[in-house]
């Protein structure tokens, strides 16, 4: 149960970190101020939520290592997050469908943990949860107002959806572990989250006048960290290279 | 050897301490300082985070050290709770009230600024659920036309 503990830890703490990486990557570069703004807060929410999983990750391992270590020692075969949160950003619409698909799943996941029989995940998910609402709202609101927006935004975002859709499936991929922990009561099925998020998913999709594939199809290696995109190594070197170049450099 | 304050006093002392990024408000006002008790000889006091990523986080901390230490209190033990998690309810009816002094309208049940904090009319809309900090939301008001932080409910 220990190793199916510590893999699902890193499975959510580097989901968030990851992301909040990516996001951080608009800090300055975001289309207005008030996006710049949001995304950085955004991204700074996640690299917390990080911070709790993978400290609990660390725990849980007993091996010495701390949550800094599993974030700035590891190399991208260790990684266990969803292939959807490393790729790259692309426009802003891209960067806001990405992380829509991705609130959606987080805030039914969360919505399940608070219940967790491990009282250390319950009350990370009760303290994330109630950050991921706002995130959520955010990110319905801006895919309606630029799915159902010019004619250019709109095309983007269907681009973006298009683009994205084979990549949330991975998200709700359910293995050995995932029942081993279902069993004991600490965590759901993957694949049971499935439901809520596509009911959350076509309404708002729906709202913003965009047409989800029919593809069933999912990419897949993320979360097993068998095959994680070409993109998860360039992204470390830049998130790690401080670390590596200074080893133990701390404020 | 100085003798130990009661716990009362530590509190107003904790009350005089400001928050790093609303310095109007104290950290009591805030609602983050959950409990200070005796842990043995030392003092242990809890804090809850405000958000999970909050970056005032550790300088909390720092300041809550030296203020105890300019008390002559050397031994501290800070205590980091996420559970139950940090919510506005906790805020004092005094932090809100400074609050709207300094500009910023305090959470409110409706989930809305109840009015604009610098000219009071109700008519105000959002800009963006994501405000200067992780804490507060950006609004403007349809009357004066100014924008200001509301402290989002959580």
């Amino acid at each position: 149960m220990g190793d199916h503990l510590f893999e699902f830890l890193l499975r959510q703490g580097d989901n968030t970190l990851i992301l909040s990486h990516r996001i951080s990557e608009w800090c300055g570069h975001a289309p207005i101020i008030e996006e710049d703004i949001a995304l950085a807060n955004i991204a700074l929410d996640l690299l917390g939520q990080t911070q709790m999983w993978l400290g609990l990750a660390a725990e849980v391992e007993g091996a010495g290592r701390s949550a800094d270590d599993l974030a700035m020692l590891r190399d991208a075969w260790d990684f266990r997050n969803s292939i959807l949160v490393e790729r790259p950003n692309g426009d802003f619409g891209q960067t806001m469908m990405r992380q829509f698909l991705f609130d959606a799943y987080h805030v039914e996941l969360l919505n399940k943990l608070v219940n967790s029989a491990d009282e250390r995940i319950a009350a990370i998910a009760a303290k994330s949860l109630k950050e991921v609402e706002y995130h959520v709202e955010r990110s319905a609101s801006t895919v309606i107002a630029l799915g159902d927006g010019s004619e250019e935004s709109h095309a983007r975002m269907q681009a973006a959806l298009d683009d994205q859709w084979t990549f949330a499936g991975e998200l709700f991929e359910t293995d050995a572990g995932d029942h081993a922990l279902n069993d004991a009561g600490i965590a759901p099925l993957p694949s049971s989250l499935r439901v809520g998020f596509e009911v959350r998913a076509m309404a708002v999709l729906g709202d913003a006048t965009l047409i989800i594939p029919e593809t069933t199809f999912a990419h897949s290696g993320g979360r097993s960290g068998k095959r994680h995109s070409e993109h998860l190594g360039h992204l470390l070197t830049q998130m790690q290279w401080l670390q590596r170049a200074y080893p133990g450099a701390t404020w | 050897m100085v003798k130990s304050p009661d716990i009362d006093t530590v509190w107003q002392w904790l009350d005089q301490v400001p928050d790093p990024e609303i310095p109007v408000i104290s950290l009591v006002d805030l609602g983050i300082v959950r409990d200070v008790a005796y842990q043995g000889d030392r003092l242990r006091i809890t804090l809850s985070p405000t958000y999970s990523g909050c970056p005032a986080t550790r300088v909390i901390e720092e300041d809550v050290r030296t203020a105890m230490r300019d008390h002559g209190i050397e031994q501290v033990i800070i205590n980091q709770q996420i559970s139950p998690p940090w919510t506005t309810d906790w805020m004092s009816d005094k932090g809100k009230a400074k609050l709207q002094d300094y500009g910023i309208a305090p959470p409110s049940a409706k989930g809305q600024p109840e009015a604009c904090p610098i000219c009071g009319a109700g008519a105000v809309s959002l800009v963006s659920q994501f405000g200067s900090t992780p804490c507060k939301a950006h609004w403007r008001c349809e009357e004066c036309r100014e924008s200001f932080d509301y402290f989002k409910c959580i």
